[in-house]
């Protein structure tokens, strides 16, 4: 055990473990690479290594064509020219060490540019090479841009024996397919299909110098010849990042870069190809990434997807502190910090001697091994002490056991997961890490509200199709297509609804949803959120993360609700966390918009105060709704509907005014819902709203044939509770106003208790009602808010339409109020 | 999920008085609630009550676990206590073993402790008492209940109790 120590092998220490010259590579390459071998067999200063370059490439002049010096600035990036991706990351990150140490000298890199320029004798090949290099529109993101191009083509600074050996190769491969290779050239450079356009274009870049981009390579059109031959080697990834890099140099400055003739489309399909080929993405993905990142951006996220991210851990504070904690593993060898001022409990973890998933500390429940990205929906969450959570897809417990130490271990939390394997990690990790106060059990997440609902909070970490941890799970590259991304979507749709109808609106504490994937698809993320807000009565709110990006409110041809600007998401390369995306939700109603059926008008099976001992608890636990109702219930569906929301208004008669206030705030919500809360709404003695405005009767009207059955019912509901019906009254027009929408269907849901001609009251016990309603949310006894209650009735459709669908459960305010 | 019947209560509780004694009731009635013990797919889980009446809402075939799982009855009825009982009864412990830092690590990777590894023991210790082990930072490590002595390991009981090997569950 333990590593062995061999003092007379000292390690180079520099700035990275990659500062470390390769051997291994070195002797290899110069087995076969006879030509200058001398060279590479010595350690040849800078200087020598530059002479020997301007030699090289002196004799390589003629065969090299724009292929080879394509290559040549980039041979130390790869250290082989065949090597695939499996060296493709130490390469990139020689690649970025060496541009780094290029930049000092950018001004000594450009003299010698011209010396070799001169000294190799052919103008065209030099320049081509400077001027590729010298991309004045050459992203930072690759360090100097041209400047450091230039350098690594002169061997600037170290550059590595093993670069000048593939450099070698290039010249020796250049000779050899001289004829394909002018051709892939020509086409490569200008992408031409004449190839004496190539010369006097490579003449012109030449002369442009410095500051023209050779004109990247856009659409291949190769000769057949060249590209199969190209494709039965292994395609050239020094060439194609190359080519990488000059076409996003070319693209950043489209105007004055462009080739002529070429357009962006051109540019950006090689980009993708070579993107694809370069890292190893499938080509959906890929057009996915391009679509969501700009350009410099993009080729950084796909870097950061090929490093995995730094180990984090999570201490438990239900069994010690962060301080002690980070003692006893320093003491046990590993090397830590605290993960950043937005986290008191994450430490993440640079180095260990001892496998950190092994400690005592770990085995004694100390802490907990968990990504930077996935403390963030807890804390979004922010759970209190003695609320009821629960936890949709805890596997395997992370979050989970977070909320708990939150929580103290008092309230409940309920850990759901419908992967049985995974449930097991979760009963393990909650049992080490000392959480008491968990149910853990294997539902379908769809299944919620429907098994247990009323939950102060809940969170939904929603099984996603995983473009955020690549780094991970390189397999996403390549193993996720459209119809995965929309099915994945569809299942995030269902779970979200599921989880807003879990969630208890009138809960003292909370009300609170956070909603969160591991995926920055907008598709599963923006979208998702965006028709949440349609069909429920939710809104969103801040999350509490001061960092990270704001979601998208639109995204090419898709609008999303302007709230969505509070979302947050998260990216490998700008956060260095995985992938995520987290939005948060209030409810402020318990109805559902479009009621579908009784069961799920109502969402609130239990309040937090009235826990159903039981196993009672539906979402129909409509219980408090009175006995008459039920009583009536049968003679009407519409009765039906009333009556959960009679209850439902009972309890939330505490709550009406907030409740207006929300609903004024939310525009965006369905108006659906209005249809529902009228009917409600209509139940209470709209006496006193009925004598008020028999103005309004007369555009009432046309309702008059709905209005008399739901008149009937709401005679009936009206008076067995009279008491009941006061205090729905009040609550009805506020659940009304928050429907807020002015829907037709409220209209028509007859207040019905219209006392005498049936018509015209019903008709006018709807107009007072809602005018009681506004009235309590502006708190002015008799304010009737005459244009809007004219400016519904102006918009609602014939009555007899409106009713069925009413008591349908408001189809047809979905299809109206569908906001875009 | 159900209650424990007489019968597996008194056989669970003579498995835990091994360590705590007979104070059961100190684990019934706590400070934060009532806890109750629920059998549930042959395992016993000791659960506060506000829990239970949430649980209670899951159909049995749908729940996997709930509050802590004390251990479970096997097949002969017997019963066997799990390490997750370990935070609950360390507090109660009668006879407690600590073990020094340096047998510490070799002992949570399952080699036994010689007597040169322990560093304290409560007074009065039995023979074949079941035992908390703990560290010497106090974190409990385990219970231990030792056997019938294994070959080579019969020990005078008596005054030197630290001539005693235990035997690593």
């Amino acid at each position: 055990m333990g590593r062995k120590l061999d003092p007379t092998k000292k390690e180079k220490r520099g700035p990275g473990r990659k500062a470390r010259k390769q051997k291994g590579a070195e002797t290899e390459l110069a087995k076969f690479l006879p030509a200058g071998g001398d060279e590479n067999s010595k350690r040849l200063s800078s200087r020598a290594r530059k002479r020997a370059a301007k030699r090289r490439l002196g004799s390589a002049e003629a065969p090299e064509t724009n292929k080879s010096p394509g290559a040549k600035p980039l041979p130390g990036k790869l250290p082989k020219g065949a090597v695939q991706t499996p060296g493709k990351k130490e390469a990139l990150s020689l690649f970025n060490i060496a541009r780094g140490k290029k930049r000092p000298a950018p001004t000594h890199s450009s003299a010698e540019e011209e010396e070799d320029s001169e000294g190799d004798g052919v103008v065209n090949q030099e320049d081509l090479w400077g001027s590729e290099d010298s991309d004045a529109g050459m992203i930072d993101d690759y360090g100097a841009g041209s400047n450091s191009e230039d350098e690594d083509e002169d061997d600037g600074e170290e550059l590595l024996p093993i670069e000048r050996a593939a450099r070698k190769q290039k010249a020796q491969e250049a000779v050899a397919g001289d004829q394909w290779s002018e051709a892939e050239t020509d086409e490569e450079e200008e992408e031409e299909q004449v190839s004496a356009e190539s010369g006097p274009r490579e003449d012109e870049e030449s002369e442009g110098g410095l500051q023209i981009n050779v004109d990247e390579e856009e659409p291949f059109l190769l000769p057949p010849a060249g590209e199969v031959e190209q494709d039965t080697q292994a395609p050239d990834l020094q060439r194609v990042h190359k080519r990488i890099q000059d076409i996003v140099g070319v693209l950043h400055d489209f105007g004055t870069q462009r080739e002529e003739g070429r357009s962006r489309s051109e540019y950006l399909q090689r980009l993708r190809k070579d993107l694809a080929t370069y890292y190893s993405y499938g080509d959906f993905l890929l057009g996915k990434l391009m679509d969501l990142f700009p350009l410099s951006e993009l080729v950084e996220f796909l870097e950061a997807n090929e490093v995995p991210r730094p180990i984090t851990l999570r201490t438990n504070t239900l069994k010690t502190r962060r301080r002690d904690l980070a003692q006893a593993l320093i003491n046990r060898g590993v090397n830590l910090d605290p993960l950043g001022k937005w986290s008191k409990t994450g430490l993440v973890v640079y180095d260990s001697s001892v496998p950190i998933g092994a400690t005592p500390e770990y085995l004694a429940g100390h802490y907990m091994l968990q990504g930077a990205s996935s403390m963030l929906p807890v804390m979004a969450l922010a759970p209190q002490e003695h609320e009821r959570i629960l936890d949709m897809c805890c596997a395997p417990g992370g979050k989970t056991s977070y909320i708990a130490q939150l929580m103290k271990n008092t309230g409940v939390i309920l850990a759901n997961d419908a992967n049985a394997e995974r449930l097991k990690s979760v009963v393990g990790n909650l049992h080490r890490l000392g959480v008491t106060n968990a149910i853990i059990s294997h539902y379908d997440g769809r299944q919620f509200p429907k098994v247990v609902g009323g939950f102060d909070r809940v969170l939904l970490d929603a099984p996603c199709s995983g473009t955020g941890v690549i780094s991970k799970d390189p397999a996403v590259k390549t193993n996720k297509d459209e119809k995965d991304i929309l099915r994945c979507a569809h299942l995030q749709k269902e779970l979200l609804l599921s989880a807003i109808d879990s969630v208890n609106a009138t809960s003292k504490t909370g009300g609170y949803l956070v909603y969160c994937t591991c995926s920055i698809m907008v598709e599963e993320n923006e979208w998702v959120v965006d028709y949440a807000l349609k069909k429920r009565n939710v809104r969103l709110v801040p999350t509490g993360l001061d960092f990270g990006q704001e979601g998208f409110t639109r995204f090419r041809e898709r609008r999303f609700h302007p709230t969505l600007r509070s979302t947050r998401r998260f990216y490998p390369h700008t956060h260095n966390m995985d992938g995520f995306f987290i939005a948060k939700f209030k409810k402020f109603s318990n109805s559902i918009p479009q009621s579908q059926t009784g069961n799920s008008a109502t969402s609130t099976p239990t309040n937090p105060d009235l826990p159903n001992v039981n196993g009672q608890v539906t979402p129909k636990s409509e219980s408090g709704s009175p006995s008459t109702k039920k009583a009536g219930q049968a003679k009407q569906r519409l009765q039906k509907q009333q009556h959960p929301k009679k209850s439902s208004f009972q309890k939330q008669n505490g709550i009406s005014k907030g409740t207006d206030t929300e609903l004024s705030t939310v525009s965006a919500v369905t108006k659906a819902q209005a249809s529902s809360k009228l009917q409600d709404s209509s139940q209470p003695p709209e006496t006193a709203a009925v004598v008020r405005e028999p103005k309004e009767a007369g555009k009432l009207k046309q309702h008059s044939p709905k209005l008399q059955s739901s008149r009937k019912a709401a005679f009936r509901k009206q008076h067995a509770p009279p008491k009941a019906m006061d205090t729905d009254l009040p609550a009805a027009p506020s659940l009304s106003k928050t429907q807020a929408t002015p829907k037709p269907e409220d209209r028509d849901q007859p207040f019905g208790n219209t006392t005498g001609a049936e018509k015209v009251k019903q008709q006018v016990a709807e107009q007072p009602f809602k005018k009681a309603a506004f009235q309590k949310q502006n708190g002015t006894p008799k304010g009737p808010k005459t244009p809007t209650m004219s400016s519904r009735s102006s918009s609602q459709p014939p009555p007899a339409k409106r009713r069925k669908s009413q008591s349908r459960g408001g189809r047809q305010p979905a299809l109206t109020s569908v906001d875009g | 999920m159900r209650p424990l019947t007489e019968e597996e209560t008194r056989v669970m509780f003579e498995k835990i008085a091994k360590y705590i004694g007979e104070n059961l009731q100190l684990l019934v009635d706590r400070p934060d609630g009532t806890y109750c013990f629920r059998l549930h797919n042959d395992r016993v889980y000791y659960v506060s009550e506000k829990i239970l009446k949430l649980a209670a809402n899951i159909s049995g075939d749908k729940l996997v676990s709930l509050g802590t799982c004390f251990g479970k009855f096997t097949k002969t009825h017997k019963f066997r206590l799990h390490i997750t009982a370990l935070d609950y009864l360390a507090p109660y412990a009668k006879y407690k073993v600590w073990i020094k830092p340096g047998a510490e690590q070799s002992f949570l990777y399952g080699n036994h402790v010689l007597k040169s590894g322990l560093g304290r023991i409560t007074e009065n210790t039995s023979q074949y008492q079941g035992v908390v082990v703990y560290s010497m930072a106090d974190v409990p490590l385990t219970l231990h209940n030792p056997q019938q002595p294994r070959h080579g390991m019969l020990l005078p009981q008596g005054p030197d109790k630290q001539s005693w090997e235990r035997r690593h569950r």
